[in-house]
C-alpha cells in the first residue's frame, strides 16, 4: 500500500502510536484487556446484556441516569487514583541521581491524566449524578424536564471519559497540564495528538456538562411540587439550582476556548500563538472565566449535601436556611469576579492585583457563615454519628483549613511566592477532596438506602472514613511544608536530598488513602452481601426532613403516585408532624416518558467523530458527522415516546408498599 | 409561581410534546410581528454590509463600531420579534435569565480587557512601542 494511500486511510494513526515499548502500559494494558474480558465473559455468561441494556443504558429515569453518573465517577476514581500513585511514587525515590521509573514524557502525561480526570470525570459526574438522583424527589417530580436528553447528556460525559482512556493505549495523552496553556498546547509545542485527545474529549464530555445543566435548571424552575415556593425549596435543591446557573453560564466559556485552540492547531488560525498576532495570556484568561467558576460547580453541591446531612443528624431544622440561599447566590455571582487569582503573577500590575485579591477575599465571606450555619445547626442538636454525619464533621474541619490557605493565596505579593508551588497543590486538594470529595461520599452514604433499599455497612465505612481523613492529611501537610521551601509542583528528578523524606510521607499518605478506597469497594460489596440484613422497609432510614425520604426506597419509576403538596420548608418532617396520610387508594394510570437507545447511539457516534478527528482521519470523522445529524435528525421523528403505567401496576406497586409499612410497624 | 405551572401529571412535562400546555410559556409570535422582525432585521444588516464594502467612512475603527453597534440592535430585535420575550414570559424568569446573562458578558468583556490591557502595559513593553511607531 502507497504512503498516500495509508495516510488517507488511517490519518496519523501508525503502529508506531501503539506504545508497546513502554512496559508500564503493555503492563496496564495487559490488565485492563484482562479486566474487561472477564467483566464482558462475566456479563454475557449470566446473560446481563439484555438486562442492561433495556433498564439501564437506554433508561430515562433520573435515578437510573444519577446511578449511572456515580458508577462512571467511581470507576474514574480508580484511574486517577492510579495516576496519583505513581506520581507520588516517582516523587519519593527520584533523589540523588535516581530517574525514578516514569520517563519524562509519560510522567508529564500521567499528571495531566490526574487533573483531567479527577475534575472532569470523577467530581463532575459525582456531582451531576448526585443532582441527577436527588432534586427531582427532593421537589416531588416524577423525573426532569427532558429526560431523553438527560439520557444523552449522561452518554456524552462517557464518551468523553471513553477518549480519555482511549489515549493510555493509542497514542498519548496530553504533555500540559490540565489546563492545556497555550502556547504549549499549540500545534508549535504539542505537535502530536496529546492535546486534541484533551480537546475533544472535553468538548465531546462538555456538550452533556451544558444539557445537563440546562435540563436541571428547568426542571427545578418548572416542575416543583404544589405549594414549594423558591423559599420552601430544599437546600440541596437550592444549592444544585445555583449550581446549574453556574454551568449554563460559565461551560461555554470552555467550550469557545477550546474551540479557538483547536482552530489554532487544526486550521492555523492565531488566537493563542507566540506569532502572528497570537495572544497566549488571552488563552490563560479565557480558561480561568470557566474555570473559577467550575470550583463553585463543584463544591456548591458538596454544600448542599452538608446542609442536609447535618440538619437530619442534628434533629433539627437547618440553622438560618435563608441566609444559606443569600450566601449561595452571592457565591454564584462572585465566583466570576476573581478569575484573575490564578495568574497574579502574569503581571496585570497593583492595581488589577489588588482588585482580584479582595474580591477573592470577600467571597470566604458568605462561606465562612456557612460554616456557622452548620455548627449552629449542631449546637444543641441531638446529632447521630453515623456515616454521612461524620463525613460531615471531617470536612468541616479539613475545609477550614483548606479555606484559610486559600486566604493566604488571594493576598497578592503572598501568592508570588505561592504560585505554582506545592503549597497551591496542597490548597486545592484540600479544598477538593476535603470538601467535593468528602461531601460525595457523605451523599453516596446518606441516599444510598434510597437508591437501592437498603444501608451501606457502617463497619467497612467507617475504616473507609478514618483512612481517607488520615491518608488526607498525611498525603498532603508535607505538600504544604514542601511548597513554603519553595518546591514547585510537576516536578520529575530532584536535587536536594533533604527534601526526600516529605515525599516519602506524602507517598504513604497516599497508600493510607489507597487502603481507604479499598476499604470503600470492600463496604458496597458487604453491603450488597448483607443487604437483607441492612434492609430498610420504611423509605425513611435516617429520619429525614425532605421530599425523598416520603417515598418508598427504592422509588417506584414514578416517583410519587400523587404529587405531593408543600406546606413547609421541610416538607416531610412537616408532614410526620403532621401525621399526615399517606393515600392508599384512588391511583390513576401515569404518564411516563419511553426508553430509548438514542443518545447512546448519539454518543458512540461522537466517539467515533473525536478519534477521527484526533487522528486525522478525515473520511471516517465527515461520516460519523454525517451519521451523527441523520441520527439525530432521525429521532425527532420518533413519536413513540411515552406510555402509561397502568393504574393496577400503580395499585400493586402502593398497595405492597402499604404493607411493608404495616409490617414494618409505621 | 410553581403551583400554576403544575399540575397532577408530571410527566406531562417531561417529554415536551403538550401543545394545550395553557400556563406560564412566552408569548406566541403573529405574522405581522414576524414581518415587523424581518424587515428590521434586513434594515439593520444591509447597511452593515454596505458600509464594509463601499468603504464610505475611512477608518476602520469608527466601521468596525457602526457594525457592532447595528448588530447589538439587532440582537434585541430577535429577542423580541422572534424568541418573543417579554418582561412577563415564564413569570419573569426569561427577563431575569436575561439580566443574569447580561451582567456575565458584561464581567467576562469588561473584565478581559481590562485584565489584558494591563498584561500588555507591563509584559510587553515592546509591543507598545511598536504598536505607536506604527502609526496605529
Amino acid at each position: 500500500m502507497s504512503d498516500d494511500l495509508t495516510k488517507t486511510i488511517f490519518g496519523r494513526l501508525s503502529l508506531e502510536s501503539f506504545p508497546i515499548h513502554e512496559p508500564i502500559l503493555v503492563a496496564t494494558f495487559a490488565m485492563v484487556a484482562l479486566g474487561g474480558v472477564a467483566l464482558l465473559g462475566a456479563l454475557t455468561y449470566f446473560r446481563l446484556w439484555g438486562y442492561l441494556w433495556k433498564e439501564w443504558f437506554t433508561s430515562v429515569d433520573h435515578k437510573k441516569i444519577g446511578i449511572m453518573y456515580i458508577v462512571l465517577a467511581l470507576v474514574m476514581l480508580l484511574r486517577g487514583f492510579a495516576d496519583a500513585l505513581m506520581m507520588r511514587a516517582q516523587q519519593a525515590m527520584a533523589f540523588g541521581g535516581n530517574e525514578g521509573f516514569l520517563p519524562a514524557h509519560h510522567y508529564d502525561q500521567v499528571f495531566t491524566a490526574h487533573g483531567v480526570i479527577m475534575i472532569f470525570f470523577v467530581a463532575m459526574p459525582f456531582v451531576t449524578g448526585l443532582m441527577n438522583f436527588v432534586v427531582p424527589l427532593q421537589i416531588g417530580a416524577r423525573d426532569v424536564s427532558f429526560p431523553f436528553l438527560n439520557n444523552f447528556s449522561f452518554w456524552m460525559t462517557v464518551s468523553g471519559a471513553v477518549i480519555v482512556m482511549m489515549s493510555l493505549f493509542v497514542g498519548e495523552f496530553a504533555r500540559t497540564g490540565w489546563l492545556a496553556m497555550a502556547p504549549l498546547s499549540g500545534i508549535d509545542y504539542s505537535p502530536d495528538v496529546g492535546v486534541d485527545y484533551y480537546v475533544w474529549a472535553l468538548q465531546i464530555a462538555g456538550v452533556g456538562t451544558l444539557l445537563s445543566g440546562v435540563n436541571l435548571l428547568a426542571t427545578i424552575i418548572k416542575m416543583r411540587a404544589p405549594g414549594m415556593g423558591l423559599m420552601q425549596m430544599p437546600i440541596f435543591t437550592w444549592s444544585a439550582l445555583v449550581t446549574n446557573v453556574l454551568i449554563v453560564a460559565a461551560f461555554p466559556v470552555l467550550t469557545a476556548v477550546l474551540a479557538m485552540l483547536s482552530l489554532d492547531r487544526y486550521i492555523g488560525t492565531n488566537f493563542f500563538t507566540n506569532t502572528g498576532g497570537g495572544n497566549p495570556m488571552m488563552y490563560t484568561n479565557m480558561i480561568w472565566i470557566w474555570g473559577h467558576p467550575e470550583v463553585y460547580i463543584l463544591i456548591l453541591p458538596a454544600f448542599g449535601v452538608f446542609s442536609e446531612v447535618v440538619s437530619t443528624f442534628s434533629g433539627k431544622r437547618l440553622f438560618g436556611y435563608t441566609s444559606m440561599v443569600y450566601a449561595l447566590i452571592v457565591i454564584c455571582i462572585l465566583s466570576y469576579l476573581v478569575w484573575l487569582h490564578h495568574f497574579f503573577t502574569m503581571g496585570s500590575g497593583a492595581s488589577v492585583n489588588s482588585f482580584f485579591g479582595i474580591t477573592t477575599m470577600i467571597i470566604s465571606i458568605p462561606t465562612g457563615a456557612k460554616i456557622f450555619n452548620w455548627m449552629f445547626t449542631m449546637y444543641r442538636g441531638r446529632i447521630r454519628f453515623e456515616l454521612p454525619m461524620m463525613w460531615a464533621v471531617a470536612f468541616m474541619l479539613t475545609f477550614v483549613v483548606g479555606g484559610m490557605t486559600g486566604v493566604m493565596l488571594a493576598v497578592p505579593p503572598a501568592d508570588f511566592q505561592f504560585h505554582n508551588s506545592l503549597f497551591l497543590v496542597a490548597h486545592f486538594h484540600n479544598v477538593i477532596i476535603g470538601g467535593v470529595l468528602f461531601g460525595m461520599f457523605a451523599g453516596v452514604n446518606y441516599w444510598w438506602p434510597k437508591a437501592f433499599g437498603f444501608k451501606l455497612d457502617k463497619f467497612w465505612g467507617t475504616v473507609s472514613f478514618w483512612c481517607w481523613v488520615v491518608g488526607f492529611w498525611v498525603a498532603f501537610t508535607p505538600l504544604y511544608v514542601l511548597g513554603l521551601m519553595g518546591v514547585t509542583r510537576r516536578l520529575r528528578v530532584f536535587d536536594d536530598p533533604s527534601l526526600q523524606i516529605w515525599f516519602v510521607v506524602a507517598a504513604m499518605g497516599a497508600l493510607i488513602i489507597a487502603a481507604g478506597i479499598g476499604a470503600m469497594l470492600m463496604q458496597f460489596y458487604v453491603s450488597i452481601r448483607d443487604r437483607e440484613k441492612l434492609r430498610d422497609v420504611t423509605g425513611d432510614p435516617w429520619n429525614g426532613r425532605t421530599l425523598e425520604w416520603a417515598t418508598s426506597s427504592p422509588p417506584p419509576a414514578y416517583n410519587f403516585a400523587f404529587s405531593p403538596v408543600i406546606h413547609d420548608l421541610d416538607a416531610w418532617h412537616d408532614m410526620k408532624q403532621r401525621k399526615a396520610e399517606r393515600p392508599t387508594e384512588g391511583f390513576r394510570a401515569i404518564h411516563m416518558p419511553k426508553n430509548t437507545g438514542a443518545g447512546i447511539i448519539l454518543a458512540g457516534l461522537s466517539t467515533v467523530f473525536g478519534v477521527a478527528m484526533i487522528w486525522y482521519v478525515w473520511w471516517l470523522a465527515a461520516l460519523a458527522f454525517v451519521a451523527l445529524l441523520a441520527v439525530a435528525i432521525g429521532h425527532t421523528f420518533n413519536y413513540d415516546r411515552d406510555f402509561h403505567i397502568p393504574a393496577e401496576d400503580v395499585v400493586r406497586n402502593e398497595d405492597a408498599r402499604t404493607r411493608a409499612l404495616q409490617s414494618a410497624g409505621v | 409561581m410553581s403551583a400554576e405551572t403544575h399540575h397532577g401529571h408530571a410527566a406531562d412535562h417531561a417529554h415536551g410534546h403538550d401543545h394545550d400546555d395553557p400556563h406560564g410559556g412566552a408569548a406566541h409570535g403573529s405574522r405581522k410581528g414576524y414581518w415587523i422582525g424581518f424587515l428590521l432585521s434586513v434594515l439593520l444588516t444591509a447597511p452593515a454590509f454596505a458600509l464594509v464594502m463601499s468603504g464610505v467612512i475611512a477608518d476602520p475603527r469608527l466601521t468596525a463600531g457602526i457594525v457592532m453597534a447595528l448588530a447589538m440592535v439587532q440582537i434585541v430585535v430577535h429577542m423580541i420579534y422572534f424568541l418573543h420575550m417579554n418582561t412577563k414570559s415564564e413569570a419573569g424568569w426569561t427577563m431575569l435569565a436575561l439580566i443574569f446573562t447580561a451582567i456575565i458578558v458584561f464581567i467576562v468583556i469588561s473584565g478581559s480587557l481590562w485584565v489584558m490591557y494591563h498584561m500588555n502595559l507591563n509584559m510587553m513593553p515592546q509591543m507598545q512601542a511598536e504598536m505607536s511607531s506604527a502609526g496605529m
